[in-house]
């Protein structure tokens, strides 16, 4: 596997009334475990159900009831520390955070605080083609997550849906590595492809599938290089909390609201309060959930209902060998194996269905011009009637089969794009289509000769213009293309009017 | 067959095999015992009609031929147990009305083997007692008086309904729990047997949780031989529970030889506390002597740590307490306080809790929610974790050197009065745990066997140790020491 090289990019200055500043950002992103089963317990994890229907005796805290480790989940975190080179943690153990909420029937949540299943690991975080960010990843651990509480339905009631409840999650935290609003978006969205690629979350971030808690400081430029060579926090600002984002585009806008906030607040004389807040959207700022005073004591301690998981290296392994190849390995492999630039490769490795669309293709032509097919006709085309390339009606094998005909030199380019459109809406073996309606490309060069004749004697005056100015060699060309139905080869018809023309 | 009550289950399986006698007349006998017995308040669910279907079903499958040892056995259920349909508060009115859909692994396991259930049995509230006075029904009541004297005693707690019912032959055998001594104090306040079995041998799915890691099932019987019965039927590995052990359950009724030759037994030098009764000291002085007679070696050994036992226990199961009875929140069963308008989600909790909740479980969940917070996890929580790892050290380093049990005594006093410890300090009341809870924090099975009568006419019990997952050798020592002991007396009945 080979890396492309990369700089790292200049963070985001933010310029306040008296200084310049600088934001720091670390995130804690919360990804649903692409599981059919809760992470204690056996209940579904559909959603949208019937509220209440998928909850299990242990979801719904009844007396007496113990919960029981979902093995699946926890190979697919395991699954996820190996996709983000990280390192898996053979013993690890589960501990209670308790807290009184109706959606949490336990009254507490249970969760890994000591010992998480994953440690160290990191993300390389594409900005534009030669830039990108590394983002260390301080841990994953696996948690329950709550249900859903709804105190809009009723003036005098609120409703608990619980179909949630104990659904697994993956907290994958990072350092404060990020630093800036687009930076912060891009890693989410690089998270998001890689999981997706693992398998492991489906990264549906409008059904809270995938959200992320944003920590966000400021400080002074300089400062944050203090911090990296020491590690010392108290280089940086206080930072705030703001929970619960479920969108790439509120995390930009939160993020540059929270930072502006911040900078009026130290730029005015004031401190920063370290705190919990909250993203309104349609407001576009963030306001107090929590104080540091009023910030709930969580109470941690290993649950006694659950042994520490241990896992075999043997298991982690097995696990290792399965993993597919990830963005940055396949990104590297386009741009070295089919010859695409750094921004083709990313853009067909953004999902892994482009990329093994686009591999189907390439195998068999070439690399570049099926990029180009790929990008430009069949993206655009499908982004036209929102479809997926799940659903593309041209396959891999009619794509590679234009492209071969455009290859063979049995068609323009030009007839490629009306072959497309024809197998794109009526299906069909394209050679088959070529040879059946006539549209093979004229690469008879004395059938081109008399049709280049039959012109130059019918135009004169052209001739004249031609033979003095030579640019306007190319109005004949495109006389002949016309006349042959755009049949002939334009490179063989370049070569014979400029021939004809005594150029 | 004359007073069917009096049965033990040993006896009573075998009558019902050759069909001397059948379960629905074991049955009816029972219930008849159990409606002359209010007065000692041990029955608080009573489930007459359950029991009778259960015993017509036992006695067809006898007759078929298909009859484990618990078929037809009559025996009563601690309310810790979640029962099918059937009443399950904890002693609690915290979990009023609360009826659950489902059985617990070990009585499941007892009405698949054909036992029959009575009813629900009194406890200390959520097992947090040792008196059973904790109780939402109101206390049980110790059938044993002092003499003439008509003052009413303690079964002890929590289990003090189960242990009440079987030394007043209301039932046959009772489930237990032990957290700290729920099963072995009542079992010796009531000259009945009650093991608790190493800690992962009975399933806790579908027992409300005290201490999670802590919470034992298991039986409390007349008879060392019954409790061997009743607890190969209870226990057994439960994919349900992570903590339930995948081990095989033998059969522990034929390990009971009664021959101990050779065994070592050791006596903790520091479980000589001062303060101790003579007659205790005495009791286990002769309970030594006597399994000496039987052919075993007697060994002074030390537990160094044991005096950390109970603070350090009255630190970690009220942490987990505090945090395992969260859920009793007013929003899905159980009861629910009258709100005021406008009053919210605060006000609900707290309403709830403190109507829902009795005092000394307000203190533990308080004491524990303490012990976890933030600036005192580690001087309290974190340092009980630690000591209950010494104490458990302390333990495997003398079953390494040989020690095959370790014989203490069961419980520092006989039963004491009905509110006689009420006014007292709680402490005072914790400190009738202080030769068990060393066996809770370590997980080994513990085993309390009648061994004499006090001054006053009282059973007094005596405590065999045993090695992890050895339940087996050590009801066979508990067999030869109630062999010599030849306990019979029972107390005269007066309710």
């Amino acid at each position: 596997m080979l890396d492309l090289s990369y700089e790292t990019p200049k963070p985001k200055v933010i310029a306040g009334a008296k200084h310049d500043w600088e934001l720091v950002i670390g995130l804690e992103v919360h990804a649903q475990v692409a599981s059919k089963a809760k992470l204690f317990s056996g209940a579904s994890t559909k959603f949208g159900a019937e509220p209440n229907s998928n909850v299990a005796f242990v979801d719904a805290a009844m007396p007496g009831m113990l919960p029981v480790i979902n093995e699946f989940c926890v190979e697919q975190a395991v699954r996820t520390g190996l996709g983000l080179k990280a390192q898996i943690n053979l013993k690890s153990a589960f501990d209670r955070k308790n807290y009184f909420y109706p959606d949490l029937p336990q009254g507490y949540q249970i969760s890994q605080l000591y010992h998480p299943i994953v440690g160290e690991g990191e993300v390389l975080v594409d900005m534009e083609p030669g830039i990108a960010r590394l983002v260390r990843i301080e841990r994953i651990h696996i948690e329950q997550d709550a249900g859903k509480s709804i105190h809009d339905m009723d003036p005098n009631m609120s409703f608990v849906d619980l179909n949630r409840t104990g659904v697994a999650l993956m907290e994958i935290v990072s350092r404060p590595d990020i630093r800036g609003p687009e930076e912060a978006a891009a890693y989410v969205t690089k998270l998001r492809q890689i999981l997706r690629y693992l398998g492991t979350c489906d990264g549906n971030m409008q059904n809270g599938n995938l959200r992320a808690d944003v920590n966000v400081s400021i400080c002074l430029p300089g400062q944050y290089e203090k911090y990296q060579e020491t590690g010392d926090f108290s280089h940086l600002g206080t930072r705030c909390e703001i929970k619960n984002m479920n969108s790439m585009r509120f995390i930009q806008a939160a993020i540059d609201y929270e930072a502006r906030r911040q900078i009026a607040i130290v730029e005015a004389g004031g401190t920063v309060d370290q705190e919990t807040r909250l993203y309104d959207p349609d407001k576009g700022e963030t306001r107090s959930m929590r104080s540091k005073e009023e910030a709930h004591d969580y109470r941690y301690f290993p649950d006694p209902d659950l042994l520490p998981l241990e896992i075999e290296q043997a298991w982690v392994d097995e696990i290792a060998a399965s993993l597919p190849e990830l963005p940055d390995a396949k990104k590297a492999r386009f741009v070295t194996e089919f010859g695409l630039s750094e921004y083709d490769a990313s853009v067909l490795t953004a999902d892994t269905a482009n990329a093994s669309y686009f591999e189907e293709v390439a195998n068999g032509t070439d690399g570049k011009l099926a990029a180009n097919w790929v990008i430009n006709e069949l993206f655009g085309r499908l982004k036209k009637e929102d479809h997926s390339i799940e659903d593309s009606p041209v396959s891999p094998a009619q794509l590679a089969g234009i492209i071969k005909l455009i290859q063979k030199g049995d068609i323009s380019g030009k007839i490629a794009k009306d072959l497309f459109e024809i197998v794109y809406t009526e299906g069909g073996d394209p050679a088959r289509i070529v040879e059946d309606r006539g549209m093979k490309q004229v690469t008879d060069t004395g059938a081109i000769e008399a049709a280049v004749d039959e012109i130059i004697a019918a135009n004169p005056a052209q001739v004249e213009k031609a033979k003095a100015n030579p640019k306007l060699a190319g109005w004949f060309v495109g006389q002949v293309m016309k006349a042959t139905g755009g049949k002939a080869n334009p490179k063989a018809v370049n070569e014979i009017v400029a021939a004809k023309l005594g150029q | 067959m004359s007073d069917l009550t009096k049965l033990t289950v040993a006896d009573a399986r075998d009558a019902l095999r050759t069909g001397d006698v059948t379960s629905v007349e074991l049955t009816e006998a029972c219930l008849t015992a159990i409606d002359g017995a209010d007065a000692l308040g041990a029955f608080v669910h009573k489930t007459p009609e359950i029991a009778l279907e259960q015993a017509g079903a036992a006695d067809a499958r006898i007759k078929a031929g298909d009859a484990p040892d618990m078929c037809g056995i009559p025996m009563g259920i601690k309310d810790l147990f979640c029962t099918n349909g059937v009443a399950s508060q904890a002693a609690s009115r915290i979990l009023e009305g609360f009826k659950p859909e489902y059985e617990s692994t070990v009585t499941s396991q007892l009405f698949d083997a054909g036992a029959v259930m009575l009813g629900k049995l009194n406890m200390d509230e959520f097992a947090m007692g040792s008196s059973n006075e904790t109780s939402c029904y109101g206390n049980a009541v110790n059938p044993w008086r002092r003499g003439n004297d008509d003052t009413l005693l303690t079964p002890g707690g929590s289990s003090g309904g189960s242990a009440s019912a079987v030394a007043a032959d209301l039932c046959l055998a009772a489930t237990g729990t032990d957290t700290g001594g729920s099963i072995r104090q009542p079992a010796a306040f009531t000259g009945i047997v009650g093991i608790k079995p190493t800690y992962g041998r009975c399933s806790r799915w579908g027992v409300v949780a005290f201490a999670s890691s802590l919470d034992q099932a298991g039986p409390m019987a007349k008879t060392v031989r019954d409790a061997a019965i009743v607890l190969r039927t209870m226990a057994g590995h439960d994919p349900k529970d992570s903590t339930s052990a995948d081990l095989a359950v033998p059969d522990f009724e034929a390990m009971l030889t009664g021959d101990i030759r050779g065994k070592k037994i050791g006596i903790p030098a520091e479980y000589r506390m001062e303060g101790t009764p003579a007659e205790i000291e005495k009791l286990w002085a002769d309970g030594a002597n006597m399994l000496r007679d039987a052919g075993a070696e007697i060994v002074d050994i030390s537990l160094p740590h044991a005096k950390y036992a109970l603070p350090a226990y009255y630190v970690i199961a009220p942490a987990e307490a505090s945090s395992n009875l969260a859920r009793y929140d007013g929003v899905r069963y159980g009861h629910r306080a009258k709100l005021a308008q406008g009053d919210g989600i605060t006000e609900m909790y707290e309403k709830t809790r403190a109507e829902g909740f009795g005092h000394e479980v307000q203190r533990r969940v308080m004491v524990g929610t303490y012990v976890l917070s933030a600036g005192f996890y580690d001087a309290y929580y974190n340092r009980a974790r630690k000591v209950r790892t010494l104490i458990k050290k302390d333990f495997e380093d003398a079953f390494a050197a040989g020690i095959d049990a370790i014989l203490t005594p069961a419980t520092p006093s006989a039963a004491f009065g009905l509110g006689e410890m009420t006014e007292a300090d709680p402490v005072q009341m914790y400190l009738n745990d202080v030769f068990t809870v060393t066996v809770n924090l370590a997980g080994l099975p513990g085993i309390s066997v009648p061994a004499g009568i006090d001054k006053q006419g009282l059973p007094l019990g005596l405590q065999l140790i045993g090695r992890p997952w050895e339940e087996g050798d050590l009801l066979n020592t508990a067999y030869a020491l109630e062999n010599a002991a030849g306990f019979v007396e029972k107390p005269s009945k007066w309710w």
